[in-house]
């Protein structure tokens, strides 16, 4: 294990911006820049050598953390830590709760969550779903400067960005499930993440579906009828066989959380 | 960089990217904080900053910069252990010992904000821990009894008699 400390070294230039137009320009066009948020997941690529930047943006002092209500938009910082969130209603809320424990939590950030892809044995960027399920939108910076869009539009492209900020109205009801992990060190296999808008439209996203976070739009179609909804979800998945769970087992569990989300939806609609 | 540990003050020369627990092993020397998985998934490394547990091996060293750090020699000394330390003692909760600096750090981050003998909290707050021994019931029962604020004379226990922890030697 000596051996695995000796990948970060001192040839990586790190940069400590101390607000966020100093990161901004920092990151540039984010060519041979990783950023580090909380470093839960980036500083073990680095230990282990598969991840050598030669530059790393660290967050720290960049004052991005914080949220903000404005009316019924809410707008969370990017370097906001995950523990931060846990408090909030479902989706979000039970759904940040579901990530590793309080020691991660502390320190993991909601950009670098909204940041990751699927590991090398299981997927992550719990987020991604929840946030879909709100349709939040990105505020984020890199190549052709700063731009806002939706998130499902900036998933594909989220290793050439920096996030700056991810906002979205709260819902009139949220709802979240997931398989249960057997320790907190497990990233979660597969959740479902549900949410219903103040004028009755439902919208239903998956985390563990696929390389990153996937809305359900087929299962969406048939909101009001959760056993139907459960079984259209499939058509919009892709999951993989990893450490945690076999694609077939995700795709027999799928229309289970599906139905969950939207019973629960139902309850006080 | 500059960083506290145990109340010493130390100014460090690791990279700023530097994981918190090579630049305590390696730099300066603390090696009660294990180098278990380095990447966050067993708890061995576990320490408190400024009062929070943290996984010091995926955190960045100038995450730590100013910071006071505290590791297991911060708890309490051998001939004065802390009312945790004491706990784990009276209830058997140290076999191997490789988990024990990383449970007794994130049990006494549950203490200080005011964590209770409810055994599901603890399970909560030390959820993140691997016991490679096995022993996670002891351990729970050991924190539970430092959340009650039992204290133990660890001379007229078993475990008092057997190990020179309380300077007691083996009778």
């Amino acid at each position: 294990m000596a051996t695995a400390a000796l990948a970060v070294t001192d040839e990586i230039e790190v940069l400590l911006p101390g607000s966020e137009a100093e990161a901004i320009e920092a990151f540039g066009d984010g060519k041979d820049v990783v950023v580090v948020g909380g470093g839960t997941i980036v500083v073990p690529e680095m230990t282990y050598g598969r991840l050598q930047p030669r530059r790393a943006l660290l967050l720290k002092d960049a004052g991005m953390a914080g949220m903000a209500e404005d009316g019924s938009r809410t707008t969370i910082g990017s370097a906001t830590t995950v523990d931060a969130l846990v408090g909030l209603p479902a989706p979000l809320g039970p759904c940040a709760a579901n990530i590793a424990d309080g020691e991660i939590r502390g320190v993991a950030t909601v950009g670098g969550n909204v940041c990751a892809g699927a590991g090398r044995e299981a997927p992550r960027g719990d987020l991604q779903g929840a946030l879909l399920a709100l349709a939040a939108s990105v505020r984020s910076a890199g190549a052709g400067g700063v731009t806002e869009e939706p998130l499902e539009e900036f998933l594909p492209k989220r290793r050439e960005r920096l996030v700056l900020g991810i906002s979205f109205d709260r819902p009139a009801r949220g709802a979240f499930a997931a398989l249960d992990r057997p320790h907190t060190h497990d990233y979660t296999a597969l959740a479902v993440s549900g949410a219903r808008a103040g004028d009755g439209a439902v919208r239903l996203a998956a985390t563990g579906g696929g390389s990153w976070g996937v809305r359900l739009p087929s299962a969406e179609a048939s909101a009001d009828e959760p056993e139907r909804a459960g079984a259209a979800a499939l058509a919009d998945v892709d999951p993989r066989d990893d450490a945690l769970a076999s694609a077939w087992y995700r795709k027999k569990v799928l229309p289970v959380l599906v139905r969950r989300v939207l019973t629960e939806l139902e309850e006080v609609a | 960089m500059n960083i506290s540990v145990n109340g010493v003050a130390y100014e460090t020369e690791s990279s700023p990217l530097t994981p918190l627990l090579d630049v305590l092993r390696e730099e300066l020397g603390i090696t009660s904080p294990k180098a278990g998985c380095h990447q966050g998934g067993c708890g061995a490394c576990t320490v408190l900053v400024d009062g929070e547990a943290r996984r010091s091996c995926i955190l960045p060293a100038a995450y730590a910069d100013g910071a006071e750090i505290t590791t297991v020699e911060g708890l309490g000394a051998p001939e004065q252990l802390s009312t945790v330390q004491q706990a784990f003692v009276h209830h058997y909760a140290a076999q191997c010992g490789f988990c024990t600096s990383g449970m007794l750090l994130a049990a006494q981050a549950y203490l200080n904000h005011g964590g209770t003998d409810d055994p599901s909290g603890i399970q909560e707050a030390l959820g993140g821990h691997v016991c490679r021994c096995t022993g996670y019931l002891k351990i729970v029962d050991a924190v539970a009894a430092a959340a009650r604020g039992e204290l133990f004379d660890l001379t007229t226990t078993a475990v008092g008699k057997y190990t020179t922890l309380t300077g007691g030697g083996v009778e």
